[in-house]
């Protein structure tokens, strides 16, 4: 077989990390640069897979095939369709950025930095583009443990609490997600007679709906719940964002936690069309829960890092009830939020990280009257604040507009509870800005902060673009996954038909 | 006149090889150099690599002998390998450790030779007397190897206990043996089997049964009769330990695998409840047990308690999934455990053994390939794919899923999720603590570092490229399989 841009996209960073390895550690400068020449060689081997996407197309693209496991039908099938190919390029582009974002603040075991967060990339990458329920799972599992490495090791102060925290949350939901896989896989193969693992295989096989499905579903759902992480599984958030290393953040914001909503669009919605129907109202009422819990939360935020960790709860509620309202405009609003929050929210962290590596507090109390200390830093927090409060013209808004325009279509009520989360997004976002930005100057170190460098620049410069040209021009944008998101949305609701017709359908 | 009586050498070519090595260590180590015993390692290590080529070579072939006794197939030969591999690493760990504790001796490597013998014939054992003789082989010399060093409380007390339990267990075995045999009328496996169907399930057969599961039960650690391994684990000089963690639980699994598969498989929905709920017991003691353990000896004693929990939910599965798996898993955590053990063996802390995990704190940064490779060992028995832990544990629970015991998967997850924590501790440790005092250094070793590097290779092997292994091991077990 021919090496493909997906393989080449997925598996670049795991061999410029091993290569790395191999460079001495007192040369933190080459370390610092390989690694950014591999992550951004990277992003720049992954554009084509934007220009030559077909967006007309509901199937998958760039799709490889390779065996690997052959008395396991395991197989190394990658591929991707409009709902990942907008992740593969939102974590090409975040990671370059989050190792950029570390250039000073990590002078600690440069080496193993940089090779942690470039095996990272290949994990977060893998997890997009699997079309093998082992391979996908191989990856899942295999990504914990550099992101526990980041937490753990560049952490804060109760970084060692907050990384086996991560670790463990997310490892009880996956753990029993791979006995679903397992089910799954031994059910279909006694119904089908086809061993396999093979994704768009065994999403044609019509699961009979019952109590399997059900439980199936309740465990994939464990596993994406936590990582999303939806209310009520979302303690372990506050802890691994506050103590992770900027970059970590980033990572953390921009990446990990879309592969919660998109394990729910990839699997749980095509391969349990019932117990998801079954299930949405709740799955819509706790999204609903955490937009205005998280936005309550961070209200009250003392530490400005811990209120941008709680607007992502709220942040990815919205994302979730895009999605289960199923409806197009719903999950296209949802897949665009996922993107949208992975760059407003990896701004912020940026941002914070920037001015902590100045003055050493992220408190909203130490700070106040930067504008006419740090105008230009007060400008673009000002634009990812905006970014992240929903403004029209910027990401923020596409998003949370067409979610909520497909919420009104399923659950009035609900939407109207939901739309407060983005009246409290503005009022903590701004009271924060506010607090930190205008105003007198009241703490005298502030008064000699120095602005953004050109490094400081040229890492948020990119951030910057992407979150404007997703709110003026979102069409570029969303016309890559209607069509995907159009098949996803018949296939489910003609499984779900198809299964309740059939013999053994119980009243539901 | 009597028969002479049909003799096939070759059913235990891989046994003889080890035979004749070890007795020429004994011969070389009466000879000079007398104080040197490198020469003597070296051999014993042709020895085994010797073996294992006998092994390879003769796959494929069924050969038999001894009226049956003896069954050299290809079941036999898969564990002959583990064992092989297991005996090389331990020999090559133990060349430095056992210099460094001033305990070198021709005795040791000839001792390990035998017992990897015993382990072999163990699994091609096809007769319960002879499943005892090689039992009893195996065991004799661990016990005397566990209390090799005789200078420390702790290693006489660990051969004492090992043995007095060992015995112990031993006695229950052979009660076992003897009730199976008045049931059945015999010791082969294949005519107990075939009288165990003619003559029905006698609750004599049942008893024998269930006394030899407790005797095995000992040996390969499983709860409620895990207790003489904390203690032997801890108390053993830390090359022991790996070989009495490995090859021993390797062999036992084979006799167990090949017992329940072939002479007591009519009894099988007797001993699956029972089996069940032990592999239960066993994984979930091993790990809770093992959170609480700052010794990282006794925290990897328990830590196989669980593991052996893991290998019985294979043999709960049952069929040629469920023992294939647990085939598969013998060869992934062979190199696992052996990786782990090793490093312990490479770290000294003020001209002592490294075993609190306090003395690991800050490790990542004084020897970051050390850490990295005890990094790998470790994150390998969490199973996180793609290393060979998480392969065997796929195979091991999918078998659990395919045979109908999901409750009996969904306890085996959970517990891989709480062994995460302990495992976990050891590598917060390493990388994410300084140490507070005198640490743990690396005794720089070359022939520990090819077994470190042979193991860690091993283990990425599996979990990469794991097919071809698997479907040997499918293929092995298939025969054996009715």
């Amino acid at each position: 077989m021919t090496i493909g841009i997906l393989t080449v996209v997925t598996f670049l960073p795991l061999a410029g990390a091993l290569l790395l390895l191999l460079v001495p550690r007192r040369l933190e400068g080459v370390l610092r640069g390989g690694a950014l020449v591999v992550a951004g060689a990277t992003f720049l081997i992954s554009l084509p897979l934007y220009f030559r996407f077909d967006g007309g197309s509901a199937d998958y693209q760039f799709t490889e095939y390779a065996r690997w496991i052959p008395s396991l039908g395991a197989a190394y099938h990658v591929g991707i369709d409009g709902i990942s190919l907008l992740l593969v390029l939102l974590t090409t582009l975040i990671t370059p950025v989050a190792l950029a974002s570390a250039w000073r603040s990590v002078d600690d075991r440069v080496k193993e930095f940089v090779a942690t967060i470039l095996i990272l990339e290949t994990g977060m990458v893998g997890v997009f583009v699997s079309l093998d329920l082992f391979l996908f799972y191989v990856f899942w599992e295999a990504m914990l443990i550099p992101m526990y490495f980041v937490i753990g090791v560049w952490g804060g102060g109760r970084r060692i609490y907050a990384a086996v925290k991560f670790v463990l949350y997310t490892m009880v939901g996956s753990v029993l997600m791979l006995v679903a896989i397992l089910v799954l896989y031994y059910q279909h193969g006694a119904a089908t007679g086809i061993y396999t693992f093979d994704l768009p295989t065994v999403v044609r096989w019509v699961i009979p709906p019952g109590t399997g499905q059900t439980l199936m579903f309740l465990a994939f759902a464990l596993a994406f719940a936590i990582k999303v992480p939806m209310f009520p599984f979302h303690t372990w958030l506050p802890d691994a964002h506050v103590e992770a290393p900027t970059a970590g953040s980033v990572i953390l914001a921009g990446v990990l936690l879309k592969m919660g909503t998109y394990g729910f669009l990839r699997f749980c919605l095509p391969l349990f069309p019932d117990a998801s129907l079954a299930f949405g109202p709740l799955v819509f009422a706790l999204s609903v829960i955490g937009i205005v819990y998280g936005a309550w939360v961070s209200t009250v935020q003392p530490d400005i890092k811990k209120l941008v960790a709680y607007s992502s709860v709220s942040h990815l509620g919205f994302v979730m009830l895009g999605i289960f309202t199923l409806t197009p405009q719903g999950m296209v609003g949802g897949i665009i939020q996922m993107v949208s929050h992975g760059l407003s929210t990896g701004a912020l962290f940026l941002l914070v990280g920037m001015i902590y590596e100045r003055r050493h507090t992220r408190l909203i109390a130490d700070f106040g009257g930067l504008w006419g200390v740090i105008p230009a830093f007060s400008a673009v927090f000002l634009i990812a604040v905006l970014s992240s409060v929903g403004l029209p013209g910027l990401n923020g808004f596409v998003g949370e507009f067409l979610i909520l325009v497909g919420a009104f279509q399923v659950n009035r009520a609900l939407a109207a509870v939901a739309t407060t989360g983005i009246i409290f997004a503005a009022v903590y976002l701004l009271w924060m800005y506010q607090r930190v930005i205008f105003g007198e100057v009241t703490h005298e170190e502030n008064r000699h902060l120095t602005d953004l460098t050109p490094r400081e620049w040229a890492l948020l410069a990119p951030v910057l673009l992407f979150i404007v040209w997703i709110g003026v021009y979102p069409v570029a944008f969303t016309g890559k996954m209607e069509a995907t998101v159009d098949a996803l949305i018949a296939q489910v609701q003609s499984k779900a038909s198809v299964a309740l017709a059939g013999p053994g359908a119980g009243p539901r | 006149m009597i028969p002479a009586p049909p003799v096939n050498l070759g059913a235990l070519a891989p046994v003889l090889v080890l035979l004749g090595a070890a007795l020429l260590v004994l011969m070389l180590d009466m000879l000079p150099p007398r104080h040197e015993k490198t020469h003597l390692a070296v051999v014993s290590l042709a020895g085994v690599i010797g073996a294992l080529l006998v092994a390879l070579t003769r796959w494929g072939r069924d050969a038999r002998g001894f009226h049956d006794m003896v069954v050299l197939d290809d079941y036999a030969l898969f564990v002959d390998v583990v064992i092989a591999y297991a005996a090389a690493l331990v020999i090559l760990l133990s060349m430095d450790y056992l210099r460094r504790a001033g305990v070198q001796s021709g005795e040791y490597y000839a001792l390990v030779l035998f017992s990897a013998s015993g382990m072999m014939l163990m699994a091609s054992a096809n007769d319960l007397v002879v499943v005892f003789l090689a039992l009893e082989l195996t065991s004799l010399c661990l016990y005397v190897l566990a209390g090799l060093f005789k200078q420390r409380l702790e290693s006489g007390e660990a051969s004492m206990k090992y043995f007095l339990l060992g015995a112990f267990a031993s006695s229950f075995l052979l009660y076992g043996i003897a009730l199976t045999y008045g049931a059945t009328g015999s010791t082969n496996f294949v005519k107990i089997a075939a009288a165990a169907a003619t003559t029905g399930q006698s609750p004599l057969f049942l008893v024998g049964v269930a006394l030899m599961l407790v005797g095995f039960g000992f040996k390969i650690s499983a709860a409620p009769f895990h207790m003489w391994a904390p203690d032997v684990y801890h108390g053993a000089p830390t090359s022991v330990t790996a070989l009495i963690a490995t090859g021993s639980k390797v062999a036992a699994f084979a006799v167990l695998m090949r017992l329940l598969l072939g002479a007591i498989h009519g009894a099988q929905p007797d001993w699956t409840p029972l089996l069940w709920a032990l592999a239960a017991v066993t994984m979930t003691l091993g790990n809770v047990v093992a959170i609480t353990q700052s010794n990282l000896k006794r925290m990897l004693a328990y830590s196989s308690v669980a593991h052996v929990g893991y290998m019985m939910v294979g043999l709960v599965a049952g069929g040629a999934e469920g023992a294939g798996a647990v085939l598969f898993y013998l060869f992934a955590y062979t190199f696992t455990t052996i990786g782990t053990f090793g490093v312990l063996t490479l770290c000294e802390r003020s001209g002592e053994e490294a075993v609190e995990v306090e003395d690991y704190a800050g490790l990542g940064r004084r020897h970051p390939v050390l850490a990295g490779a005890l990094t790998l060992f470790l994150l390998s028995l969490i199973g996180i794919p793609p290393l060979a832990g998480f392969v065997g544990k796929f195979y091991l629970f999918g078998a659990a899923v395919q045979g109908g015991h999901l409750w009996l998967a969904i306890v085996a997850v959970l517990n891989s999720a709480v062994a995460a924590y302990y495992y976990l501790r050891v590598i917060v440790f390493m990388y994410m603590r300084e140490p507070e005092g005198a640490a743990a250094r690396w005794s720089p070793s070359f022939a520990g570092g090819v077994a470190l590097a042979v193991a860690a290779i091993g283990i990425v092997l599996l979990g990469v490229m794991p097919a071809p292994f698997a479907e040997l091991a499918q293929s092995a077990v298939a025969p054996l399989v009715r």
